[in-house]
């Protein structure tokens, strides 16, 4: 029950802050929700069992991505608001109808999915440890550990190409 | 699972009447972010952690994604002086 409350009110802040994000007009002030927000997901994350992934989500993103968000919205400041002008082009409605539909359907899409018997947990190899954080590091090394090795090598040239990007002149 | 799907919808819409171009960028962190979550209360539903694996691999690319993309946006704004994603038209042929 406790667990309940927990989790809905999680799920209200995590909403209402997302909301925040997309609807400020000033970009500062989007990325201090876009903090906020993900610091309730890694709370989230806590709840349903995963505290390794809370400490990632707070590592990586919380101080990682949203720096980089803020420097370059420190670096790129804004003489006139972007949003200033009036645009003939915006599809405004447009874009909540199409994401009302998408969001129907996936509605529609998980009700017919829950009547249905949930599939048993599919056995994975013998896992010889036991705690969260063990469990997640022992995975990466012997069953993904080809994907972890190509995510360091996508993650080397993304740094490498932010830099070439970044650079004045080469 | 319908948070998941609301904070989905809410990056989606953001994506689209957002005409800043950092705004839109923070909204795929936030679709991103829609999916991780997915991904953990399937894991912790059926008592298996390869979802949390994976969810490790999806906030990799993800920061991949926001350096690489993050460099774009300060390259082009140097050369174009503007975010607005209306005046992007450099490469229309």
């Amino acid at each position: 029950m406790g667990q309940a409350i927990a989790f809905y009110t999680l799920a209200a802040f995590i909403l209402g802050f997302a909301v925040l994000v997309v609807s400020t007009k000033d970009t500062v002030h989007s990325v201090l929700f876009l903090v906020l927000d993900f610091l309730f997901v890694a709370a989230l994350y806590v709840l349903l069992g995963a505290p390794f992934l809370a400490v990632i989500q707070v590592l990586v993103y919380a101080g990682g991505i949203v720096v980089l968000y803020l420097f370059v919205v420190m670096l790129v400041n804004l003489k006139r608001p972007p949003e200033a002008h009036h645009d003939p082009h915006r599809r405004t409605t447009l874009g909540f109808g199409l994401a009302i539909a998408v969001l129907l359907e996936l509605v529609v899409i998980g009700v017919y999915q829950t009547v249905g018997p949930v599939a048993a947990a599919v056995p994975g190899p013998a896992m010889p440890v036991t705690g969260n954080t063990e469990q997640v590091g022992w995975l990466l090394y012997t069953s993904y550990l080809i994907p972890f090795e190509i995510a360091s090598m996508l993650l080397l040239v993304a740094m490498i190409g932010a830099i070439v990007l970044a650079k004045r002149e080469l | 699972m319908l948070l998941s799907a609301a904070l989905f919808m809410i990056g989606v819409v953001g994506v689209m009447i957002r005409r800043n171009i950092i705004v839109i960028f923070m909204s795929i962190e936030l679709i991103l972010n829609a999916v991780n979550i997915n991904l953990v209360a399937f894991s912790s539903q059926l008592q298996n952690v390869v979802g949390q694996v994976f969810a490790v691999f999806v906030i990799a690319v993800a920061a991949a994604e926001a350096a690489v993309g993050l460099g774009i946006i300060l390259a082009f704004y140097r050369n174009k002086e503007t975010v607005n994603i209306d005046e992007m038209n450099l490469m229309r042929w």
